[in-house]
């Protein structure tokens, strides 16, 4: 009899355990998903802020400073939804990148290499952020769905967070050589 | 007077300031004037003699849409050897705030250089970011002109500086002659429309409405409806049911097929019930020689000599469209004489009239200058 009772008690107090600690699990994951936003958000708003940078830098030819600004301008609460007017700037930049000899008509000019290698590393970053926001927003989103979190309701009143989704495939080859250093 | 003229948009892409530049220079020619347009273009694409390609224009976002631009230090390598080859004795920039040749032939050249505001520039903040990269191409801007009211505003408020209003002109004579479309205008007598039928404001409604009287009270009575519409099925189902066969929807139509489709109908009708400032597509309609019936809004009464040479009615009054429009059907010899009336007087929105107003900016401009040479 004592010991149905204590089985019973040590049962309750297991599936108790249990459930909490999924529920923590959950939580840990809003909270995890909240930090990769932040720094998403941080890593397009330095991405915006170099491009700007290198729109005002005289370097450019004017028209393509203007199609640079333009682009970064639309990154600023424009009427666009933000992952639109961020894929924007990622073509505006992949756009004045992929002219014929565009690293080499500026080379040599004043500030023109760091600035350039500062914009390919924001946008790097950008690329970096993204995968890890979008990683962590598929985690949890799965834990949300199982069975037990869904009866329970143990992710509480959380949002469900979203995906991030933008053409972010500014400089492929750079991306590439970076991932793969053996290719 | 030898002019370089530049266009910032693909001219193989149908769009109003490439025909702004096709027909000015055209009309500049006429006068005896040389001129060379430099613009983006496919490689493969016929240009008309007067037209240099500068090669390929990229597609860009550009104001929350994609664009065919022209930008770029090789771009700019383009436009300087076209200057400096071509010998002008002046430059004519269109749309220079837009990031393409434009202004990028103000960056590489030196010397009078005038420029056409085509558009309302909505970023202001863009312009004072960006302005100490620009200053030095849009300061050599010499004479300014503006296509309409609205833009000269936009561009004082947000350039500075002012610039003369110069409308654009119809090239009447494109519209003077056509084949009409096959089978029309028919027996019993045909009504006309250009425009979006999904605008509320190109007033489509109410001519459906006054057709529905007009369709009733005539058998034969045809609706020809061509433009961009949304959804055709929509429009369809504003007519009633015993109408339908009689409405025809072409959708949206090239150059020539608008001309066509002005030299179909017997009455053409422009029932706006607001939002144009000239109304365009009713002066190409007077040119086509077309009787015109149309509301009274203010472009149109100005455009149609105060009712002379177009009748007028209440604008958004189907009934009154109703009366105007069937008392035209009935009577062949008003509309010869509302069609020879149109014809006169939209000449005086012709192009080589327009021209010759653009060539007294051009004079001012030149005026004990030396001509366009590559800036240092």
């Amino acid at each position: 009899m004592i010991a149905d009772i204590v089985l019973v008690v040590a049962a309750a107090l297991f599936v108790g355990v249990y459930v909490s600690w999924r529920a923590g699990r959950i939580d840990r994951m809003h909270a995890r998903v909240d930090m990769a936003h932040a720094a998403l958000d941080a890593s397009l708003l330095r991405r915006s802020s170099v491009a700007l940078e290198l729109a005002t830098s005289g370097l450019l030819d004017p028209a393509t400073s203007l199609l640079l600004a333009e682009a970064v301008h639309g990154t600023r609460g424009g009427d666009r939804p933000r992952d639109l007017a961020e894929s924007d700037l990622t073509r505006a930049l992949r756009a004045a990148f992929s002219q014929p000899d565009f690293r080499a008509s500026l080379s040599g000019k004043d500030g023109a290499d760091e600035l350039l290698a500062e914009v390919e590393s924001a946008a790097h970053q950008v690329f970096l952020a993204r995968k890890f926001y979008n990683d962590v927003v598929a985690v949890t989103r799965d834990a949300r769905h199982r069975p037990l979190a869904r009866a329970l309701r143990l992710s509480g009143k959380a949002a469900v967070p979203e995906f991030f989704e933008m053409d972010d495939s500014l400089l492929a080859d750079f991306t590439q050589a970076t991932l793969n250093p053996g290719r | 007077m030898k002019i370089g003229m530049v266009c910032p948009y693909s001219w193989d892409v149908p769009g109003g300031v490439q025909q702004h530049v096709r027909d000015l220079a055209e009309a500049l020619i006429d006068y005896g004037h040389e001129v060379s347009v430099i613009s983006p273009a496919d490689d493969d694409t016929p240009l008309p003699p007067y037209v240099v390609g500068a090669g390929r224009a990229v597609p860009v976002p550009y104001n929350g849409s994609v664009a065919r631009l022209s930008f770029g230090f090789l771009s700019a390598s383009r436009v300087r050897r076209w200057v400096k080859e071509g010998g002008f004795d002046l430059l004519h920039v269109h749309e220079p705030s837009v990031p393409s040749l434009s202004l990028l032939a103000c960056w590489v050249a030196s010397g009078p250089i005038v420029a056409t505001v085509h558009t309302a520039i909505p970023r202001s903040r863009v312009l004072v970011v960006t302005y100490p990269v620009l200053r030095t191409a849009l300061e050599k801007i010499s004479g300014r002109i503006a296509v309409s009211e609205a833009a000269r505003t936009t561009l004082v408020e947000h350039i500075g500086g002012d610039a003369v209003v110069i409308p654009n002109g119809v090239a009447t004579r494109r519209y003077r002659k056509a084949e009409p479309l096959p089978g029309w205008p028919g027996s019993g007598g045909s009504i006309g429309f250009l425009g979006r039928t999904d605008e509320p404001r190109k007033g489509l409604a109410v001519l459906l409405k006054a057709f529905e009287t007009l369709g009733a009270q005539r058998p034969g009575l045809r609706l020809l409806i061509a433009g961009p519409a949304g959804d055709p099925e929509e429009v369809l189902n504003r007519v009633p049911a015993a109408l339908r066969d009689r409405v025809v929807l072409l959708g949206q139509v090239s150059e020539e097929d608008k001309v066509r489709v002005l030299h179909s109908v017997d009455v053409f009708c422009s029932p706006n019930t607001g939002g144009e400032s000239f109304g365009i597509v009713t002066a190409e309609a007077m040119a086509a020689g077309v009787p015109i019936v149309a509301s009274d809004i203010e472009a149109f009464r100005q455009v149609l000599r105060g009712g002379e040479a177009g009748e007028l009615f209440t604008t958004g009054d189907a009934a009154e469209l109703a009366l105007a429009a069937g008392r035209l059907l009935d009577d062949p010899a008003r509309r010869a004489e509302l069609s020879a009336a149109a014809l006169a007087a939209v000449a005086e929105y012709d192009w080589s009239v327009v021209a010759r107003e653009v060539l007294n900016v051009y004079e001012t401009v030149v005026l004990g200058r030396t001509g366009v040479a590559v800036a240092q």
